[in-house]
């Protein structure tokens, strides 16, 4: 019960004028970057964190936690007026709230994200409350090895899971890596990989990396293939949600929660997964299997909510051992580092008015949310229309101004060019930018901790793996690891429908994309039968694997 | 897997980011061994061993990478709501916006924020194909105006002001 009666303690922090206002003002931000096309919640908390230098640190967190929120509804907006695939996370949201917004039933379907987001965040941030104190009182418990064992757990997970190639994901996590060298090695104080730029020499703000791969990189990469022709937007129509509507509403929310929260608190690299699973699930016990595929209400609300509930889920790892499960929890991780507090077991012990007061004003901001939601869809809505110029211009603006304000240098712009240009080749060659961002926060961490272990050790490898915690963590990732070539002997062995090209057909770029500019609607036809496409695809593989 | 002109390219290029692989391993590795192996160690890895593993994994996915080409992988480019990847990439556009940017580089200590922001938002509207001329330019000397005022007297972070000293 102690985490309740600390909530209550939290509720006090968070019901302050000042937070309030910051909790409102994350919130709508959060809301605004969601709905624009281009900038997601990752981009946008790592533009505003020089703006937050001089902020409370509590005040700042509650701001972010707000963005890390309203990101996530605002995201099921675009997807679902907008039929273009957006943000991995709300990819399934589209399948089926596009199809029902065509139908004229976008109210609908908005309304049903947006209480599903609600439903799922309010008890993902209560589990939150409930799980962290017992995670923690084991957590302080664990030493060098573990430590080390949970981090190299994440770097495989973010590699293995996230992606269509391993190889790939496992570059972006080196280049993460070889940035995370770059300094003076804090026990011995050489310089590595600085080249005598004295500059170099405290390492590569995270932030600089942050805004340049995830707003300059992707600013650049949409630059050179911006749809000239805007895409089409349907109109959010009027109308509520009927009884039958929640009837077959209320068991997805709840079910999208329950999937959704465990997967976003261990790291397997974000809600692509879980929303995937929850939509298929939905499928499968709806009584409603023919209107899938034609704008089912089930497939918006079960992947929404799961959606929102892994984003608490991944708050708990994040809190408790300072480990970040997405690119959003990685920069927030980072966020803390640049206050100079630790996250980890002690934060709760340490800070406990930023981690209390950061739950309450998350639950607060929920509410806000669909209040902001459920009436303002439309006028949210309009924010599609942003002229494309000015919405990357604007990138690019505040992103060298924040990048600039960190240090006043201009040595730092030189280098967020550097690392907006390798977004964009990372972009350009498929090689994914998480697992790079969690490696250059990460990295000198476990090197801190591997080194902290071999020390007790006197040396001895054994000693990272003499704790029975550290022995289960390498299992799983070993499991990890081997798991691909498992699923590729079950496949060799169950072959006979041609299903050895499925990895060949994830990676192939726009397929029928040969001809002259086809018109838009055929265009679009093409994309939401390539869509479909993928989605069997990604069905099939997933019925290999899980069942 | 039909291999289309456009996916042939690609892969030739692709190679090239295993070849910068290799390049980042080396200088990785070559990196380390300058350092010294550090001082009072009692057991534990000096500040070596781990460029070293990271320089070494490095070579290696470069192969593997590498390898992954030649048996036909390709790397899948990313998709957006914003991007139609039915056409090449557009280097004129992302020329002009580097322009943008490194003449904001060049400009913000010598004539000041105001300037090189409103610099830098004109110059990257236009490169993104933005031709109301007038427009555009109020939209940005506001934008970098208004952001300098926010920063210096709103959130206490200094902007250079530069020669516009005594104006704003």
């Amino acid at each position: 019960m102690d985490g309740l009666s600390l909530l209550l303690d939290g509720f006090g922090t968070a019901l302050t004028p000042m937070n309030l206002v910051y909790c409102v003002v994350g919130v709508t931000l959060g809301t605004m970057i969601g709905v624009l096309p281009g900038i997601g919640p990752a981009m946008a908390v790592a533009l505003l964190l020089p703006v937050t230098y001089n902020l409370p640190p509590t005040s700042a967190f509650i701001m972010f936690a707000g963005i890390y929120y309203g990101g996530m509804y605002g995201g099921s907006t675009t997807s679902i007026l907008l039929n273009t695939p957006g943000e991995s996370a709300s990819v399934v949201t589209a399948i089926e709230g596009n199809r029902m917004a065509k139908k004229g039933r976008a109210a609908q379907a908005l309304a049903t994200a947006a209480i599903g987001s609600f439903i799922a965040g309010t008890i993902g941030t209560m589990l939150v409350v409930l799980l962290a104190p017992s995670i923690v009182r084991l957590a302080v418990q664990m030493g060098a090895p573990d430590y080390f064992a949970i981090m190299v757990l994440a770097f495989i997970a973010v590699t293995s899971v996230l992606g269509a190639s391993r190889i790939r994901g496992f570059a972006a996590l080196l280049i993460g890596l070889t940035v995370g060298i770059v300094g003076i090695d804090p026990t011995t104080g050489q310089q590595r990989l600085t080249f005598g730029v004295p500059q170099l020499a405290d390492g590569i703000d995270v932030v600089i990396v942050a805004v340049g791969l995830f707003a300059l990189g992707e600013a650049l990469w949409i630059a050179a293939h911006l749809r000239r022709a805007s895409a089409q937007i349907t109109p959010t129509g009027r109308g509520r949600m009927s009884r039958e509507d929640v009837a077959r509403s209320w068991k997805p929310w709840l079910r999208g929660t329950a999937i959704g929260f465990p997967f976003g608190a261990i790291p397997a690299g974000g809600a692509e997964i879980p929303t995937f699973l929850s939509y298929v699930m939905e499928k499968r016990l709806s009584k409603h299997k023919d209107e899938f595929g034609h704008g089912a209400i089930e497939g918006v609300a079960g992947p929404e909510a799961t959606n929102n509930a892994s984003a608490a889920g991944g708050l708990v790892p994040l809190l408790t051992l300072g480990l970040p499960t997405t690119a959003t929890a990685a920069i927030l991780l980072a966020a803390f580092q640049q206050y100079g507090i630790q996250p980890g077991p002690l934060l709760l012990e340490n800070e406990p008015e930023l981690v209390w007061g950061l739950l309450a004003s998350l639950l607060i901001g929920n509410c806000v949310l669909l209040l902001l939601n459920l009436p303002l869809a439309p006028v949210w809505a309009k924010l599609l229309r942003i002229p494309r110029p000015y919405l990357y211009a604007g990138i690019l603006f505040f992103a060298s101004l924040g990048a600039y304000a960190v240090n006043a240098s201009t040595i730092d712009l030189l280098l967020l060019l550097v690392f907006g240009i390798l977004g964009f080749m990372m972009r350009r060659f498929g090689i994914p930018t998480v697992p790079a961002i969690i490696g250059v926060i990460l990295g000198p961490r476990a090197e801190v901790q591997l080194r902290r272990a071999l020390q007790i050790s006197d040396g001895e490898v054994g000693g990272l793996f003499n704790t029975g915690f550290s022995r289960a963590i390498y299992a799983i990732v070993i499991v990890l690891l081997l798991l691909p070539l498992l699923a590729r002997l079950l496949r060799r062995r169950s072959i006979g429908d041609g299903g050895g090209a499925t990895e060949g057909d994830v990676g192939d770029p726009g397929p029928g994309s040969d001809g002259p500019a086809t018109p838009l609607t055929a265009e679009h036809a093409a994309s939401a039968a390539e869509e479909r496409a993928r989605t069997e695809l990604l069905h099939r593989n997933n019925e290999r694997t899980w069942t | 897997m039909t291999a289309n002109p456009l996916q042939k390219a690609q892969g030739l290029s692709e190679l090239g980011v295993a070849l910068v692989l290799l390049g980042l391993g080396v200088t990785v590795l070559l990196d380390a061994s300058g350092l010294q192996a550090g001082f009072g160690r009692t057991g534990g890895i000096g500040p070596r061993a781990i460029p070293y593993v990271i320089g070494g994994a490095l070579c290696v996915v470069a192969a593997l990478l590498a390898l992954d080409i030649l048996r036909g992988g390709r790397g899948e480019q990313e998709e957006g709501e914003d991007i139609d990847l039915s056409h090449g990439s557009d280097y004129k556009t992302v020329a002009i916006l580097g322009a943008a940017f490194v003449s904001n580089i060049l400009l913000i200590e010598r004539a000041g924020w105001p300037i090189s922001g409103a610099v830098l938002f004109f110059g990257s509207a236009f490169a993104l194909g933005s031709r109301r001329t007038v427009r555009d330019i109020a939209i940005a000397l506001f934008l970098s105006i208004g952001s300098w005022y926010l920063f210096v007297l709103g959130l206490g972070i200094d902007l250079p002001v530069g020669i516009l000293e005594g104006i704003l």
